[in-house]
């Protein structure tokens, strides 16, 4: 797809606490790869950017990630808008 | 509005006096105060640093009061949470319920701790003598959830 093809979707992923820190960003605009259709996906693809996404978010890290301020799974799905958000266990109270 | 986040400190008997008002069938209100320690973890806490998710907060602290609800026969809840830097000694949660009877209120305001404690989007970050520190989350604290699943 052309850059300004209107039809790419774009997420807003957000990043907390530690993970904030680490990522050095509280967010960033994303524009979804075709084949981005889930959380899975998702984390893959952030992965795929290297360090320290690919330390931070390996497969049995504690990372929550919630889909329009909704807690998420792996087979959560995700498109054009949404809101994702990575975040360390919750810690309140 | 039973769920506030906010930086600023609360006063659990204002609260409490607000929720009893006007309500003659209330016969018991159970409350929980969380307070900053000055130690965890074994380091001397300095002060901690509340991080949280706006939006996302409020919203999972209403499902955590609409389930309490639906648990027990409650007339009320209220949770306040603050966040921002606190220092030892400080107010850090309240949790208010009102019934008609002591057993609900207990029960569900024991719920509403456990439940925020694992599923609210709040962070603490410590400030200890060797730095800033991330709060790490505890298993006894799921376990604590877990017991009313």
């Amino acid at each position: 797809m052309k850059p300004n093809d209107s039809r790419i979707a774009t997420i807003e992923v957000l990043y907390f606490a530690r993970l904030r820190e680490v990522f050095g960003r509280a967010s960033e605009r994303v524009e979804l790869p075709a084949e981005v259709k889930d959380v899975a996906g998702l984390g893959a693809w952030l992965r795929s950017r290297g360090e320290p996404w690919e330390r931070e978010l390996a497969p049995g890290k504690p990372v929550r990630i919630a889909v329009n301020q909704d807690m998420a799974t792996a087979a959560t799905t995700i498109g054009d808008g949404d809101e994702v958000a990575f975040f360390p266990p919750v810690t309140g109270g | 509005m039973p769920v506030r986040v906010q930086t600023a400190d609360f006063d659990a008997g204002v609260e409490m006096a607000a929720m009893r008002r006007g309500n003659p069938r209330i016969g018991a209100i159970a409350s929980f105060v969380g307070v900053v320690r000055d130690l965890n973890d074994g380091a001397v806490v300095a002060d901690m640093t509340l991080e949280h998710y706006p939006g996302m907060t409020e919203k999972a602290l209403e499902k955590i009061v609409e389930e309490a609800r639906a648990r027990w026969d409650l007339y009320d809840a209220l949770v306040i949470h603050r966040v921002g830097t606190l220092k030892p000694t400080d107010q850090i949660v309240l949790v208010v319920v009102t019934s008609a009877h002591r057993g609900e209120a207990f029960q569900a305001c024991e719920f509403l701790m456990d439940y925020l404690k694992t599923r609210a989007p709040f962070w603490k970050k410590e400030k200890t003598p060797d730095g800033g520190r991330w709060v790490d989350a505890r298993t006894a604290d799921d376990a604590a959830a877990d017991r009313w699943s």
